[in-house]
């Protein structure tokens, strides 16, 4: 009798490990039919020209269908930490989407404003008011001479991030 | 197998193979309602034939329907409005269905807090509608995504932007979701097949077992009384109606139902025909642009209330981030319905007019919630973010001093 429940319960635990293995790969093949395409991964990268920007005013370019903000900045803003400096020019570069819930802040005197809840940033990225929790994203880039490339981590964007994240 | 004979009709026909007469006694006209009702308890059908619009006029929209980011806004916008015969008229009817609907479920949720409906022996009903509720929010989010208007893109933005806050993973969360970085045709094409397949499913699911928990335990009664449906049935059947607390539900009961869907059902016609603008938002009527936000986002006015409470909180508090109280809020906000049944402490089951300090929670909950969907359409600064503010305080004490009230009102009663 207990040599037929033991085998009874041998087959149970059986059926169940087939069917917890079964399971688990069939979430993980749900999980990846969920992810971004290779094509969407692919597409990624967009060079921006830095001759072409006037200071003081920024411009917005896009990356991976995100707003970016490159600012060039003027004699009278601010030095920051997240300034990319090349030859003797500042800029911030940003990704142009409010930190809070992911609008597109306007330039507006000096500073980025979002309409949706308040929020602003100033000619850094830095938030100065309102709800949004942290500076506006980095996005990655390289330096190439005169232009930068979305999308690949140069060291200059490495340096950058340290210092956001210290 | 069972004993099969000649049938003398298809009815019987049936019975012998279905046992539809069983079925009928158990569903419909030995299914006991009390006779202590007022219209307040026939939402549930109003609900129920709501969703059948939903799904019909749902089905003619999804044979012109196109989900790709290219062809979807002049699919709904051209074809449908322009082209289709009476296309405008089904998307009016879905669109209007989809806002009404949510009016209905508020008004069923109040009904039932009012009257105690959630309490001990009918948990099951309020847990199993609350996630009803939740499933008709999903629901109505990704179809309002599908016309790709520039509302429609950014509520997908910031809602899937939401699922940011989750601790470690969030970032990853958000791409996974959208299957894009930002919301994209990927994003676009899941919430189709979520909207026009899997919810509506998960939501006939969850109506069957919501009717299925009324079963057992019963529907509640204006004056909340504890009545033996089995006796009072026994009395019914006897011959002894006038007595009996109970009436079948068919075809007695539902003639009430159906005067009062008849009511309704005016109303909801009147505003597919003369006010359908209202479900309408104009800035839906640009096509989506991931470079340009509209001035000022908000959603539909059936979310409006906890999106107030989500935003209502817009300074750091205690070194906690702003953006993460309103998170948190708005979760508590979403959650804190389903423990009702558990937050009461009353152990009696009575109508919020027979609980004084109760009677007074219930409508300064519905106050505040007048006041949270008012204030989360305006323009969230100065004084508008304060009323927000506090309104969402209030939202969040009055449940946490919920256990205290019922309590109190209890001792006093003796």
């Amino acid at each position: 009798m207990s040599n037929n429940t033991n085998r009874r319960d041998f087959i149970g635990y059986s059926f169940a490990a087939v069917a917890a293995v079964g399971g688990a790969a069939s979430l993980y093949g749900m999980k990846q039919v969920w992810d971004p395409l290779p094509s969407v991964l692919a597409g990624g990268f967009t060079t921006i020209d830095l001759t072409a920007l006037k200071a003081g005013e920024p411009e917005t370019f896009t990356w991976r269908g995100k707003p970016i903000f490159v600012l060039k900045k003027s004699s009278d803003m601010d030095d920051s930490t997240r300034d990319l400096i090349v030859g003797s020019d500042r800029y911030t570069v940003a990704i142009g989407l409010c930190t809070h819930l992911g609008c597109i802040p306007a330039w507006k005197k000096g500073t980025w404003k979002c309409a949706c809840h308040g929020g602003e940033f100033d000619a850094s990225g830095h938030q100065t008011f309102g709800p949004p929790p942290r500076p506006l994203d980095l996005p990655p880039f390289e330096v190439k001479e005169n232009t930068i490339v979305l999308g690949n981590e140069g060291p200059e964007y490495q340096k950058i991030a340290q210092t956001l994240k210290a | 197998m069972a004993q099969f004979e000649k049938a003398n009709s298809v009815g019987e026909w049936l019975d012998q193979r279905l046992n539809i007469k069983t079925f009928n006694k158990v569903m419909m006209t030995e299914y006991w309602i009390p006779k202590d009702i007022n219209f307040l308890w026939a939402m549930g059908v109003l609900l129920a034939t709501t969703f059948g619009i939903l799904i019909i006029s749902g089905l003619f929209l999804m044979m012109y329907y196109k989900p790709d980011i290219k062809l979807a806004f002049d699919s709904v916008n051209y074809t449908i409005m322009q082209e289709v015969a009476f296309g405008w008229l089904f998307r009016h009817i879905h669109g209007v269905a989809a806002s009404v609907v949510f009016l209905i479920i508020y008004i069923h949720m109040l009904t039932g807090i009012y009257y105690g409906s959630y309490k001990q022996g009918r948990e099951m009903i309020w847990i199993s509608g609350m996630l009803l509720f939740v499933t008709f929010s999903a629901a109505g989010f990704s179809g309002y995504m599908l016309p790709w208007g520039q509302m429609s893109y950014w509520a997908a933005m910031v809602i899937t932007n939401l699922f940011g806050g989750v601790p470690v993973i969030g970032d990853a969360l958000v791409v996974w979701i959208r299957g894009d970085f930002n919301v994209a045709d990927a994003t676009l094409t899941r919430f189709f097949m979520l909207h026009v397949f899997l919810l509506p499913i998960v939501i006939m699911g969850l109506i069957g077992l919501h009717f299925y928990t009324l079963r057992i335990p019963h529907v509640n009664n204006q004056s909340s009384e504890d009545i033996d449906f089995d006796a009072e049935a026994e009395k019914y059947l006897s011959g002894n109606k006038k007595e009996s607390k109970v009436i079948p539900f068919w075809p007695i009961f539902i003639s009430k139902d159906l005067a009062v869907l008849g009511v309704f059902l005016i109303f909801y016609f009147y505003l597919v025909f003369f006010h359908y603008s209202f479900a309408m938002d104009p800035v839906n009527f640009d096509p989506a642009d991931p470079m340009v936000t509209p001035a000022h986002i908000y959603p539909e006015w059936y979310f409006l209330w906890s999106y107030e409470v989500l935003r209502g909180f817009f300074f750091d508090i205690a070194g906690i981030k702003a953006f993460d109280i309103g998170l948190i809020a708005f979760a508590f906000a979403n959650g804190i319905f389903f423990v009702l049944p558990w937050l009461d402490r009353d152990s009696k089951i009575l109508p919020a007019h027979k609980r004084p300090l109760f009677f007074i929670w219930f409508w300064l909950l519905v106050v505040d919630l007048i006041v949270l969907t008012v204030y989360g359409k305006l323009p969230p600064t100065g004084t508008n973010a304060w009323v927000g503010f506090f309104a969402a305080v209030a939202f969040i004490l009055l449940f946490v001093l919920l256990p205290v009230i019922t309590k109190l009102d209890q001792k006093r009663r003796g």
